[in-house]
């Protein structure tokens, strides 16, 4: 009995150190954000790493779920006489929320596990101590400026992927369900309201901070060699998906809530 | 045990006073004592797992004592912000044991970062500067180009001794500085170290467990044993210090005073 009420314990104890730590973790970089010095290069190439190499994966992403979309809207409206739906829903669905969506989860994928991998790997190498004993913070050097370019470059990609994934619909709709090309554009811009893109671009911007803070975060605290960088890398994946699909809801419920 | 053996007269570089620390249960280091005077070379032998590392990343600011009192030049170095201890970092030169070489940067990068860290010198300039402290570990030109993961381990130590002394530190630390080097490549890092702390005129503190190393890099040892100084005394003293853990521990005997924790 007591043993079981240990095991609580210790779970209890467990999940809020975590989450205090990660408290913590989160202030010191936005504290370290927003005072110099600076590590220009270092986010430059966060910059590229996050927005530039990113950008195939979320084309291609948006791409394939604009067409598909195309393809199910029009069979859903066909059983109620509503195909003429089809651009207004898709660049709703893709602006609001798939593109956002689908473009953090890509990234999380591609960039989240990469930072936690290689900033777990500094730490077991013992690099990341090495940064402070020459006179570098190593929050300034490695977590600002992913966090930062983070913050900036997926509200970029996802844009673009708006435009892909509308694009993915139109090449659908045109070639296969003979939507009229000049109709298919008008109907796509003339229910689109700017709220719908916006929200998208600020839930973009709130997955890239937590996206990049989770792979900074699991990384930093990684320990005990090549297992612990795995586990690093899992648990930065895992728990931004979690943190991507639960902000989502509530970014949602915020913009559009009555 | 106090240790009292550092020049008479001169306020030493490094003082530790009652320095504990522990891992939840495990009491790493336990009521530690040790100066380091002035320009003297230090080295802290002991065995694994005896928290040589843990002393280290104390003095560093790596972490943070439980308990105690250490003293660079006088200033207390254990309760720190941030911004401080970059500065009392400045005086700080480490060799780290695998190196600790920045794998996404170019050689010459690396040993330039501190100085570039600094902003006080262009990168022209801090190219130049790593080229000619390369010189000094004897690595030739073409090797500023490279990248770490292109190197050996006995490369990586050089280029890493390189960095530690490219800002022209006033503590150099090192790490089990010949561990994972074969028996000449030792050699040629002892050497390098014991020169380029003299031309410096640094205060150093090395922990190591190879013998032949702390001979030669030594002007004073210091054991450590169950988390704190058992002996020190001058190099020369070593080999008749009447202390039974030292005497097993220079001679590499399996018995003796310390129990080794192989199930037999």
């Amino acid at each position: 009995m007591i043993g079981i009420l240990a095991i609580i314990g210790r779970t209890v104890i467990q999940f809020l150190t975590a989450i205090g730590s990660a408290t913590l973790f989160t202030l010191q970089a936005i504290r370290y954000l927003v005072t110099p010095p600076f590590y220009f290069r270092a986010f430059i190439r966060q910059i590229l790493e996050i927005g530039y190499f990113s950008l195939p994966v979320v084309g291609l992403t948006a791409l394939f779920t604009g067409a598909v979309l195309a393809l199910q809207i029009h069979v859903g409206g066909a059983r109620f006489n509503a195909e003429s739906t089809v651009p207004t829903i898709v660049v709703i669905a893709i602006t609001r929320e798939l593109g956002p969506v689908l473009a953090g989860l890509m990234v999380a994928g591609r960039v989240g596990a990469a930072m936690a991998a290689e900033i777990g790997t500094m730490r077991v190498t013992e690099q990341i101590d090495a940064l402070s004993t020459l006179s570098t913070n190593p929050f300034r050097y490695l977590v600002a400026p992913r966090l930062l370019a983070g913050t900036l470059m997926l509200p970029c990609l996802v844009f673009v992927g708006d435009i892909i994934g509308v694009l993915g619909g139109f090449m659908i709709g045109t070639q296969k369900l003979d939507f009229n090309p000049g109709t298919y554009m008008h109907n796509t811009a003339q229910y689109l309201e700017l709220v719908d893109v916006v929200s998208g671009l600020v839930k973009a911007g709130v997955f890239g901070f937590v996206i990049a803070l989770m792979g900074c975060y699991y990384g930093y605290h990684s320990k005990g060699g090549a297992q612990g960088v795995g586990a690093a890398t899992t648990n930065a994946v895992v728990s931004a998906f979690v943190m991507i699909l639960i902000t989502n809801y509530f970014i949602t419920e915020l913009f559009f809530a009555q | 045990m106090t240790d009292t053996s550092t020049i008479a007269g001169a306020p030493p570089k490094i003082e530790i006073t009652g320095l504990d620390k522990a891992f939840g249960r495990n009491r790493v280091l336990n009521d530690l004592n040790l100066s380091v005077g002035r320009q003297e070379s230090l080295v802290v032998i002991g065995g694994s797992g005896t928290g040589k590392s843990v002393l280290l990343k104390c003095i560093l600011g790596l972490l943070r004592p439980d308990a105690g009192s250490i003293k660079v030049d006088g200033q207390e170095a254990t309760r720190l912000n941030a911004r401080e201890q970059e500065e009392l970092s400045a005086k700080f030169g480490m060799l780290f044991q695998g190196a600790a070489l920045f794998d996404s940067l170019p050689i010459w990068e690396n040993v330039a970062f501190g100085l570039l860290a600094k902003k006080e010198v262009s990168r022209r300039g801090a190219r130049d500067v790593a080229i000619s402290n390369l010189a000094k570990v004897g690595l030739r030109e073409e090797v500023a180009f490279q990248y770490p993961a292109e190197l050996s381990g006995g490369m990586k130590k050089r280029v890493g001794l390189a960095r530690a002394i490219a800002t022209k530190p006033e503590i150099l630390f090192f790490d089990e500085p010949t561990t994972g080097l074969d028996p000449i490549m030792s050699g040629v890092i002892n050497n390098l170290i014991v020169e380029q702390v003299r031309n410096l005129g640094a205060t150093a503190v090395t922990i190591t467990h190879d013998m032949a190393s702390a001979r030669t890099i030594a002007d004073r040892i210091a054991m450590l044993y169950e988390g704190h100084i058992i002996w020190s005394g001058r190099v020369d003293e070593i080999d008749s210090s009447g202390n039974p853990y030292v005497e097993q521990f220079i001679h590499g005997r399996a018995e003796g005073p310390i129990g080794t924790e192989v199930a037999r």
